[in-house]
């Protein structure tokens, strides 16, 4: 693991907010040189850190007004192929996330759907019908905020 | 409203937002200058936000992550609002969600080891105000985490 510096972080907790500022401009917030804030990024994506980038949309402008987080029991532990769940289920378009977790549930998944019977549909006939898929709660989300983390 | 270039524009960013133009033009099969016209009015219409960097808490020594259920106390009217202001002032909450199911608010928490989730639960999250019940999920895997919308 490297060691960050107060700049490191500090650009780590601009990045995550806004990642399209340019090299020079996030160098300048930091008094430092295009190249050298360049070779900081560098060195925290080879890292492993800084993994990737993601693109925000606009969930409800794209039409999609619910999201839902399933928590999923796998019916016959054992016996069912945990790989044979997961691809399936990772292959769903409207699951967005698939986590494996220990608990009251093994599975807990983010999807999103048009409206409520649209999620009727996805939770009726793509998630029902998953091999081994047990017992779903689920819950509806109303909001949600990312926070910078310890940085 | 969305034509299908929209749609492969906005595909195509999501699986790489920092794909440079040309490179979008070709795949999309357009050209370069229609490209940036398009993305300039998704943008405009605030349906492309903007772009975050994703950060790896376990490359940064964050080895354990937990998601925790929270049900509230609902007779006290505030329950919510001084529940999440409390919340956000622990660094080591990297996401707060309010739902309408069985659970109110859910919050991921990330900590070094065991031990240091031990200090933030008992330290931090248990002082947290009206919480009525709290169910615990333990993170193991990560199995899709793209968050891509089925444009």
């Amino acid at each position: 693991m490297i060691a960050l510096d107060d700049i490191d972080r500090g650009l780590l907790r601009a990045m995550a907010l806004d990642a399209e500022q340019s090299a020079g401009a996030l160098g300048r917030k930091f008094g430092l040189s295009q190249p050298a804030t360049w070779r900081r990024i560098r060195r925290l994506e080879e890292a492993g850190i800084l993994a990737g980038r993601k693109l925000e949309l606009d969930r409800e402008a794209l039409g999609f007004g619910v999201t839902v987080f399933l928590g999923v029991k796998l019916a016959t532990k054992g016996r069912v192929s945990l790989e044979d769940f997961e691809r399936a289920v990772t292959a769903i378009p409207e699951v967005q996330t698939v986590e494996h977790v220990l608990g009251l549930y093994d599975y807990r998944l983010r999807i999103v759907a048009r409206d409520l019977p649209d999620f009727e549909r996805i939770l009726r006939r793509r998630i029902m019908t998953l091999p081994g898929a047990g017992a779903v709660e689920a819950n509806v989300l109303l909001s949600e905020e990312r926070l910078p983390g310890p940085l | 409203m969305l034509d299908d270039l929209d749609r492969r524009i906005l595909r195509r960013l999501q699986a790489d937002p920092g794909m440079p133009m040309a490179a979008l033009a070709d795949a999309v099969g357009s050209t370069a200058t229609v490209c940036s016209r398009r993305l300039a009015r998704l943008r405009d219409q605030g349906i492309v936000r903007g772009t975050r960097a994703r950060i790896d808490w376990a490359a940064l020594g964050y080895a354990v992550e937990v998601s925790l259920r929270i049900t509230l106390d609902k007779t006290n009217p505030r329950a919510f609002d001084d529940f999440i202001e409390a919340a956000r002032q622990v660094p080591q909450v990297i996401e707060i969600q309010t739902f309408l199911g069985r659970v109110d608010v859910r919050l991921s928490v990330i900590a070094r080891d065991m031990g240091d989730y031990q200090k933030v639960y008992r330290e931090r999250i248990l002082h947290l105000p009206h919480i009525a019940d709290i169910e615990a999920l333990m993170h193991v895997a990560r199995i899709k985490a793209d968050e891509v919308l089925p444009v």
